[in-house]
């Protein structure tokens, strides 16, 4: 019996998340004294998955993948799992692992639980912890089915070495003609931009910058620090700032490092939103703000002459610290 | 064109959210219950579809009868019908199986649901329903033209957009940007009145099993008090982002 662990890549190139779904399957491995088999499509350099404790990797290359596509891709992953007799298939929670997890879940008669934070509280039965109520709470949910599919939050369980020696193996699904009828057009996405979803660090603006022409300071002190940049739901409901931008409860959720609040008041679905993150930092010239409550850090000022002091200040680390 | 909208009875987005009976169950006590936002999206987008393409709209819901006012006020907005499945909603594999239930007997060519609900956040419902119905499946759908049998769709993507061609029948999961915040439907009076009047059909549940069950909660640990740094001692921001947080 092993764990199947789907691993993303984008261009070929393993991701963080990606390292973070295969260390937290070789946990589940461990408690159930079971290996690790990953699968991965198009991807280089398979053998590195041996540092998060993958023991085998069924490599799929295939030019009808080249391009994601839910319906393929989860066919490949639940023929993977048939293969390995897999019992536990985990995935991690970007964009396209939240595509696929529903269609493999039907795929193999399987529970699914996503947005899970933490190695199963016990294996029989079956329970994890995920976020629910968009970060308001935690839920304990047990899977019942025989075969279990877990969903792991991004920067919940982390990246953890364990090194094996993985040996890897090509595999050669087949793919039916149905697994193609929805077929991608076109991609728009920022190659020189650092993602919401990727980013360690996250520097979001409100309605306290006044206006969208006031964000530079935002994209200034986002580059310094390796940033994404966000907005809070106001900002984007105005057009300040492109709906991608938007976190919070029906925006995008954003479980960074660190995440900087400049203007934003911290109302209660924004604070959910952005929950996940570990450290928070609010600055704003309200210090009743809700957002003070949530946060680590706070100063209590004027956005206009603070954050471009910051920004200076940390040019200025970053310079001394290279 | 036939448009099945499924929507999710949860609690309005500013709720405190508090457990009972041993932190088991959600308590209800003192909040309001809305169409969950996501399927709100979707609804509206359907009620162009309604306009501009004389679609038909129907919604459905999987619930106990607590639900029925949700499901009148997407009728106030403007669909036609509204089902009800008359089961308490367990786990999305349960949903996704009433509700495919529903999609088969209706011959829906394009059912909308959103790409999750906020209180569950299972993100499941519409990709199983699209696998049980064999109909094509769009997630994070943000943008959606149908035109004949063709649909073009634009699908959020982790720092982006993509931009997809299928055919009916298809199933998306919706969110916002289908239509923006302001074209949002407050139900008018007359709307409100109608309403009254549209069916409400409650159907059977085919006594689908679920594969999961929510057994227990925790509200996360209460915040440390926030650290104050003067505005005029940066320095000290950054000495903790680096030394404390380690973030930087």
């Amino acid at each position: 019996m092993s764990v199947l662990v789907y691993i993303e890549s984008e261009n070929g190139k393993f991701k963080k998340a990606s390292y973070e779904a295969a260390s937290y399957a070789k946990g589940v491995a461990d408690q159930l004294g079971a290996s690790v088999t990953a699968v991965t499509i198009n991807a280089e350099n398979n053998e590195v998955l041996g540092t998060y404790g993958v023991s085998k990797v069924l490599q799929v290359n295939n030019d009808q993948l080249s391009k994601f596509n839910a319906d393929a891709y989860a066919d490949v992953i639940a023929q993977a799992a048939k293969n390995e007799d897999a019992k536990v298939v985990v995935l991690g929670q970007t964009a396209n692992d939240k595509y696929v997890a529903p269609i493999i879940a039907v795929n193999l008669e399987a529970g699914y639980a996503s947005n899970v934070v933490a190695l199963p509280e016990s294996t029989s039965p079956f329970t994890v912890k995920r976020n629910a109520f968009t970060n308001k709470a935690f839920n304990f949910t047990t899977i019942s089915s025989d075969v279990k599919i877990v969903g792991v939050a991004k920067n919940a369980y982390g990246v953890k070495e364990n090194e094996t020696s993985a040996a890897v193996e090509d595999f050669s699904p087949s793919l039916d003609a149905s697994d193609f009828s929805v077929n991608v057009e076109s991609v728009d996405k920022a190659t020189d931009k650092v993602t919401i979803a990727d980013a360690e660090i996250v520097v979001s603006g409100g309605r306290g910058l006044k206006g969208p022409e006031n964000w530079d300071m935002i994209e200034n002190l986002a580059e310094t620090l390796g940033a994404a940049t966000a907005c809070s739901k106001p900002v984007s409901d105005m057009g300040w700032r492109p709906h991608s931008e938007h976190v919070g409860q029906t925006g995008k959720p954003v479980a960074a490092n660190l995440y900087i609040a400049v203007g934003i008041s911290g109302a209660i679905q924004h604070l959910a939103g952005i929950n996940a993150s570990k450290y928070k930092v609010v600055i704003n010239n309200d210090p009743e703000a809700p957002f003070f409550k949530a946060a680590d850090y706070g100063i209590v000022g004027d956005a206009f002459e603070v954050v471009p002091q910051l920004n200076e200040k940390l040019k200025e680390f970053k310079a001394n610290n290279a | 064109m036939k448009i099945l909208v499924c929507i999710s009875h949860v609690p309005d987005t500013t709720s405190k959210i508090n457990f009972t009976e041993g932190d088991t169950k959600f308590d209800k006590n003192g909040v309001q219950f809305v169409i969950n936002p996501n399927d709100e999206f979707g609804l509206t987008r359907a009620m162009w579809f309604k306009e501009k393409q004389g679609a038909s709209v129907d919604v459905v819901n999987v619930g106990e009868a607590d639900t029925e006012p949700t499901l009148r006020k997407a009728l106030a907005i403007g669909a036609d019908n509204a089902i009800r499945v008359n089961t308490p909603a367990k786990d999305g594999f349960q949903v996704a199986k009433e509700l495919a239930k529903v999609a088969q007997d209706g011959g829906y060519d394009l059912v909308i649901a959103g790409r999750e609900s906020i209180d569950y956040n299972g993100g499941m419902v519409p990709g199983m329903l699209a696998k049980l119905l064999k109909a094509n499946f769009v997630n994070t759908c943000v943008s959606l033209e149908v035109e004949g049998d063709k649909a073009t769709a634009i699908r959020e993507i982790d720092g982006g957009k993509e931009t997809l061609t299928t055919s009916l029948p298809l199933v998306i999961g919706g969110q916002k940007g289908l239509v923006e915040e302001s074209d949002l439907k407050i139900p008018n009076m007359r709307g409100i009145m109608m309403a009254r009047k549209k069916p409400l059909n409650v159907v059977d549940p085919i006594g689908a099993e679920e594969k999961t069950s929510a057994d227990k909660f925790e509200k996360p640990a209460p915040k440390g008090d926030v650290k104050l740094i003067d505005k005029d001692n940066l320095d000290e921001l950054i000495n903790l982002l680096h030394n404390e947080a380690k973030a930087i």
